[in-house]
């Protein structure tokens, strides 16, 4: 089986979240870039795991500059065979994706995975994009995933509960908790990472659809208001009519 | 300007279909495209939010992203709409991208308002660390309004519903079973949520937060690690690798408050904190603040509260 899975960068989860350029970009003064974790944790350990049971290739990519390659290399060394860069600065999600698709169509793979979402935008979106874009089925926050030749079954989160499903490969999956376990990478894949294949690959033209104007911080909460433990009377009666949410 | 508002009737009207109509009112005329076996006469109570007309698929249940897919967009060409909104459930996480690019359509996803005076809509970024205002280049949008960003209004009266035949086509995705939990009020669209982490010692120990729940008729919800230690499914893990929620009461007791949690609950309008520890960090992201022990404070609390809904609240 052959399996892309796309990763992306995110700032480190403990990084002070700040803008400049007159709040038009973010500040990446002293943050630090990790793999984003639905990627890492769930998608690319899966592949691998299916891979391991069953054989095959997994081919990581991901659309970003030279400076990425630090994040690219993070993430072989968890495994994979090798990686692909596509060239470009990823301005918006469907950039991102018709890049991958793209690259997908040319080189066909039987699935495709990503994290369910990113945790610096969010927006759950590129999975789907690549799944239309490559007219194949997309299985989206998707918990387990079980491989039987050219059918998978899954279990993917619904509204308030859990699905089992099938899909026929070639199929697009997004990954979350419940997909595998996260891996530490040793040193013997650390070495290994430094020498697998990274090929570079130019960008294809596509229109850019959406733009992030600017950026604005939430307002700072006002000092927290102390309670007597033994008073939760009074806590119900600020909670309906000063908070007004009860 | 024509606005169409996909809803996901499936399992009756819930506030967050409600929410995304009025949301399309405020941009302009509303036509709604669901799928699946809702009466008429409750797709009608649409309107009562703004919807001028409901469009509902009958041909098929809405399981699957790609027939969903290609009914929006027959929708939307047949109403000519410009502009097409979600909210930001599951189904919208799998459709809304597809839809993005079969109609070539800009994607906001997780926007928390309308679009303001620049023509920007305002959506969550860093897990709720900040806020992006984000602009479309394309000749249509989509929104997917992240559930209890905005307050349902009633200013209209029933509207018509009629059938449609969005072409579905064939399914990419086979459903074997699912599996709900009964009674349990989905996180994401909850007004009210109590949260514990690992103060809470042990699985043994959640009656407590369960009580409380009970009483306020509220979501329970959880820190990561008493996720992955197997404590609580990890449906109710919130943080910025777990869910985002917004709701407009967060409870949270035994927990310490560490960056990646506050990411997923900070857009909760009012948060209660309950720590045995003066100096955890989640007072300075609280409301109100009880230094305490939750073993004591919980059922406190819980009893405070039946008595306040008793008295008729
Ligand atoms: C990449 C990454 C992503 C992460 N994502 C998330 C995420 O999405 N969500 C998340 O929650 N965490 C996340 N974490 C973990 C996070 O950093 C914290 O470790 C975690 O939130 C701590 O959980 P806790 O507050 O339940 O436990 P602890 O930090 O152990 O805190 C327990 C708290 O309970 C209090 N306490 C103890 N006994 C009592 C008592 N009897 N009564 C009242 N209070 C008591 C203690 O004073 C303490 O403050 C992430 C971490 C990393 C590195």
């Amino acid at each position: 089986m052959k399996i892309l899975v796309c990763i992306s960068k995110s700032p480190d989860t403990t990084s002070k979240i700040s803008f400049t350029e007159n709040s038009t970009k973010f500040d990446e003064n002293g943050v630090q870039y990790i793999v984003n974790p639905y990627d890492e944790w769930y998608a690319l350990v899966r592949a691998l795991e299916i891979k391991e049971a069953n054989g095959g290739n997994v081919t990581i990519i991901s659309v970003g500059s030279a400076g990425d390659e630090a994040v690219i290399r993070k993430a072989l060394a968890i495994g994979a065979d090798d990686a692909v860069r596509i060239d470009a600065d990823p301005t918006d999600a469907y950039f991102a994706a018709m890049q991958i698709a793209e690259y997908a169509k040319t080189n066909g793979f039987d699935l495709v995975l990503t994290g369910k979402e990113t945790i610096n935008y969010n927006g759950s979106q590129v999975g789907g994009m690549i799944a239309e874009a490559l007219d194949q089925p997309f299985v989206s926050v998707a918990t387990k995933m079980d491989v039987n030749g050219t059918t998978l079954t899954l279990e993917r989160e619904i509204n308030g509960g859990i699905e089992v499903v099938e899909v026929n490969t070639p199929a697009v999956v997004s990954c979350a908790k419940g997909m595998a376990e996260q891996r530490i990478p040793n040193m013997r894949g650390i070495m290994a990472a430094r020498t697998k294949p990274l090929q570079v690959v130019a960008a294809v033209a596509v229109d850019q659809m959406t733009t992030y104007v600017n950026y604005t911080m939430p307002n700072a909460k006002s000092a927290c208001k102390m309670i007597d433990p033994s008073n939760m009377d009074q806590l119900v009666e600020l909670l309906h009519n000063e908070a007004k949410v009860i | 300007m024509s606005v169409l508002v996909y809803i996901n009737s499936k399992n009756g009207l819930h506030k967050s279909a409600f929410e995304t109509v009025t949301y399309g009112k405020k941009l302009g005329d509303v036509t709604v495209i669901t799928t699946g076996s809702l009466s008429a006469d409750q797709l009608s109570t649409l309107g009562n939010y703004g919807a001028s007309k409901v469009l509902v698929d009958r041909s098929v249940e809405g399981d699957d992203d790609q027939q969903l897919t290609r009914i929006i967009a027959s929708a939307a060409d047949a109403c000519s709409a410009i502009t097409i909104i979600f909210s930001h459930d599951l189904v919208a996480k799998a459709v809304a991208p597809r839809l993005s690019v079969r109609l070539k359509a800009g994607l906001i996803s997780g926007a928390i308002n309308v679009p303001s005076a620049d023509g920007t809509v305002p959506v969550n970024v860093f897990s709720g660390k900040a806020f992006g205002h984000v602009k479309v280049n394309a000749s249509r949008t989509i929104i997917s309004l992240l559930p209890n960003s905005i307050q349902p209004q009633e200013n209209g009266s029933a509207c018509s519903v009629e059938d449609f035949n969005g072409n579905a086509g064939s399914a990419g995705v086979r459903v074997i079973s699912t599996k709900k939990p009964e009674g349990e009020i989905p996180l994401p669209e909850a007004e009210l949520v109590v949260s514990a982490g690992r103060g809470l010692k042990g699985p043994e120990n959640w009656g407590l937060v369960e009580d409380l729940a009970a009483a306020l008729g509220a979501a329970t919800a959880c820190s990561r690690p008493v996720a992955d230690i197997g404590w609580r499914p990890h449906h109710e893990h919130v943080g910025q690798t777990g869910v985002a929620i917004r709701p407009n009461l967060y409870i949270a007791a035994g927990i310490s408050g560490a960056i990646q949690h506050l990411a997923g609950v900070n857009g909760s309008k009012v948060i209660v904190v309950i720590n045995t520890d003066s100096e955890a960090p989640f007072f300075k992201a609280a409301d109100y603040g009880v230094i305490g022990d939750a073993f004591e404070v919980l059922p406190r609390l819980t009893e405070a509260v039946k008595k306040f809904r008793s008295s008729g609240h």
